[in-house]
């Protein structure tokens, strides 16, 4: 379970949460909406620890566990992902390379073995399948040169690959056509279970149409002002964010 | 003016110093003030070098001094691998040593050059002529492995005939003081010519690459990529000039230099040269300075790698383009080795 309590955090000296307090219990989907500016993907650099966002007040556990305490790679071997809004590009490492050396840094933290090269062979062709990836767009340097579509597919391909707890989806539904949106979400909904959470952040009902949540929430001026269950998304698409704007 | 001839004079106004525009970042009189005695004959059994794992020919230079004679001759339509060993031995002397090869024509030669320090400080200079033949090939691969302290000057002069291929690679950790320059004379005349570079410094090592190519007559190609990695208070230099006489038309020439500065106190200087007195010409130049990417290194921590990690692998695939660029690939396995285990001992 994803627990966040009166969490507040600043970026160059400006507040940008405000006493957010979230629950997300293991095994649910919650999505998160919002106009922009927000604090969404403030939201989900803290969590993951990026350098620069400076938490001032407030707690982030994940099974009881303080992430905030942990580094960034602490924090993805304890099972938190986070599918960038903005996939980064790593010239010169193939994404083969990329996604063994990270699965194998994580299996390293927590005390496994490293998979076998046929073991992560086997597995990393069988999730690309099921993302109808081209296979040899693996063999390319990670995200160099990918359109905005193959890059989200990249990250849900790490999120396969990596099996985490708690993923943060954060506007992966952006740059997306409809059967781009239509594979990501199979995968990312592929991905649910009894021990795992999401949480989607998105400004669009449309992306809850595929990724059905079990909550939404609204967050407005940096805290989470309303929850409610999937209609809220439909209410929000309806009448927008502006009822909110004051309750920040 | 040079270091080797204050070193075989020991006039040592002979030394080149930084009011020589040449070798302003590259000052060897403020850092020679006496001349050193020359390096004693050693004739010590070696451990192997950074390409002792592959075969070939080894020529063994040890404080200047071969037994094997200081000319290499390729006869004319035949292939070899040599690997050429200048090691230095002996802390606080110098040596110089002038080295010659031929390739005749049609000649293929895989030249395996390292520069090896065993000492941590000498002084040392190598000239080296290289002269190819109407077709000859030579793929000259070196590393330069020099001690932190010391001074190390590697000239090197090529002349070629026509529709000959020279390609050169040099992977250097610097010195005290070191510069690896290479003077080429392009005839045109479908020769072509190819020359990167890799410095990866550390401390206060300096490396400068320099390099030079006069393309004399049309229709020649060089091409070059140069990468650089500084941390600490170290200091890489690139200087890389292109000449084209008139006449020289159809000249194709393309020269890149790229580096990453890690830290603050570390230093890169760079002056990429084009001086053009052809017409009909494609030639170009891009040169670009920064740091690693903070929020790639964050994408790559969120994904589970260690910082140090996530750095190393950055490095190691922004330098490795260079190393991609070698054709030999059991030589291209060696400098990925060798440049595995330099940065591994920083």
């Amino acid at each position: 379970m994803l627990k966040i309590e009166g969490l507040r955090a600043e970026v160059g000296g400006t507040e940008i949460l405000k006493g957010l307090t979230l629950e997300v219990p293991t095994g649910e989907v919650h999505a998160i909406m919002g106009p922009n500016g927000a604090g969404k993907s403030t939201l989900s650099y803290v969590l993951t620890g990026r350098p620069g966002y400076e938490v001032t007040a407030g707690s982030a556990e994940l099974d009881g566990e303080d992430l905030l305490a942990l580094l960034p790679n602490e924090r993805a071997a304890k099972g938190m992902f986070l599918s960038f809004q903005y996939p980064l590009e790593i010239p010169g490492v193939p994404a083969l390379t990329f996604i063994r050396t990270a699965l194998n840094a994580q299996r390293k933290a927590r005390g496994e073995a490293d998979v076998t090269a046929p073991e992560f062979m086997k597995l990393v062709r069988l999730r690309a399948g099921e993302l109808k990836m081209d296979f040899d767009m693996l063999k390319r340097a990670l995200n160099v040169g990918f359109s905005g579509g193959e890059k989200k597919r990249m990250e849900i391909l790490q999120m396969a690959m990596l099996s985490p707890r708690l993923s943060i989806l954060d506007e992966t539904d952006s740059g997306l056509d409809i059967d781009a949106l239509r594979i990501v979400s199979e995968g990312v909904n592929a991905l649910r279970g009894p021990d795992r959470s999401m949480l989607v952040i998105t400004h669009y009902q449309r992306l809850l149409d595929y990724i059905r949540p079990d909550r939404v929430h609204v967050l407005a001026g940096g805290r989470i002002v309303a929850s409610g269950g999937p209609e809220l998304a439909l209410e929000l698409e309806r009448e927008g964010y502006d009822k909110y704007a004051g309750a920040a | 003016m040079s270091l080797s001839n204050a070193l075989l004079t020991g006039d040592l106004n002979q030394l080149p110093g930084r009011r020589d525009e040449d070798w302003r970042w590259t000052d060897l009189r403020g850092v020679i003030k006496t001349a050193p005695p020359r390096s004693p004959i050693d004739d010590r059994v070696l451990a192997a070098g950074p390409f002792g794992s592959l075969e070939g020919q080894e020529i063994l230079i040890i404080n200047g001094q071969s037994s094997a004679g200081l000319e290499l001759v390729i006869a004319p339509d035949t292939r070899q691998v040599v690997r050429l060993r200048l090691v230095s031995t002996t802390d606080g002397t110098s040596h110089t040593v002038a080295f010659k090869v031929k390739l005749g024509a049609g000649a293929e030669l895989v030249l395996l050059e390292s520069h090896e320090g065993l000492a941590d400080g000498y002084i040392s200079s190598v000239d080296l002529d290289f002269d190819l033949a109407e077709g000859g090939r030579l793929e000259r691969i070196v590393i330069a492995d020099d001690g932190a302290h010391a001074i190390s000057v590697n000239r090197s002069h090529v002349v070629m005939g026509p529709k000959s291929s020279f390609s050169q690679s040099v992977l250097t950790r610097g010195a005290r003081r070191q510069r690896i320059e290479t003077v080429l004379v392009h005839p045109g005349a479908e020769a072509q010519v190819e020359m990167n570079g890799v410095y990866l410094l550390d401390g206060q090592r300096h490396a400068d690459i320099t390099t030079s190519v006069e393309h004399a007559g049309p229709g020649g190609v060089t091409r070059q990529l140069t990468k650089g990695v500084v941390r600490d208070q170290s200091r890489g230099v690139f200087q890389g000039r292109i000449l084209v006489d008139a006449g020289a038309d159809q000249t194709e020439a393309k020269m890149g230099h790229h580096a990453l500065i890690l830290s603050d106190r570390a230093e890169v200087d760079a002056r990429p040269e084009l001086l053009i007195h052809a017409d009909d010409v494609q030639c170009a130049h891009g040169n670009t300075i920064g740091a690693l990417d903070e929020e790639a290194l964050f994408y790559m921590c969120q994904r589970g790698l260690p910082e140090e990690e996530a750095r190393s692998l950055l490095i190691a695939a922004f330098v490795d383009e260079v190393v991609c660029l070698i054709r030999d690939s059991a030589a291209q396995d060696c400098t990925r080795t060798w440049i595995s285990d330099a940065r591994g001992r920083t």
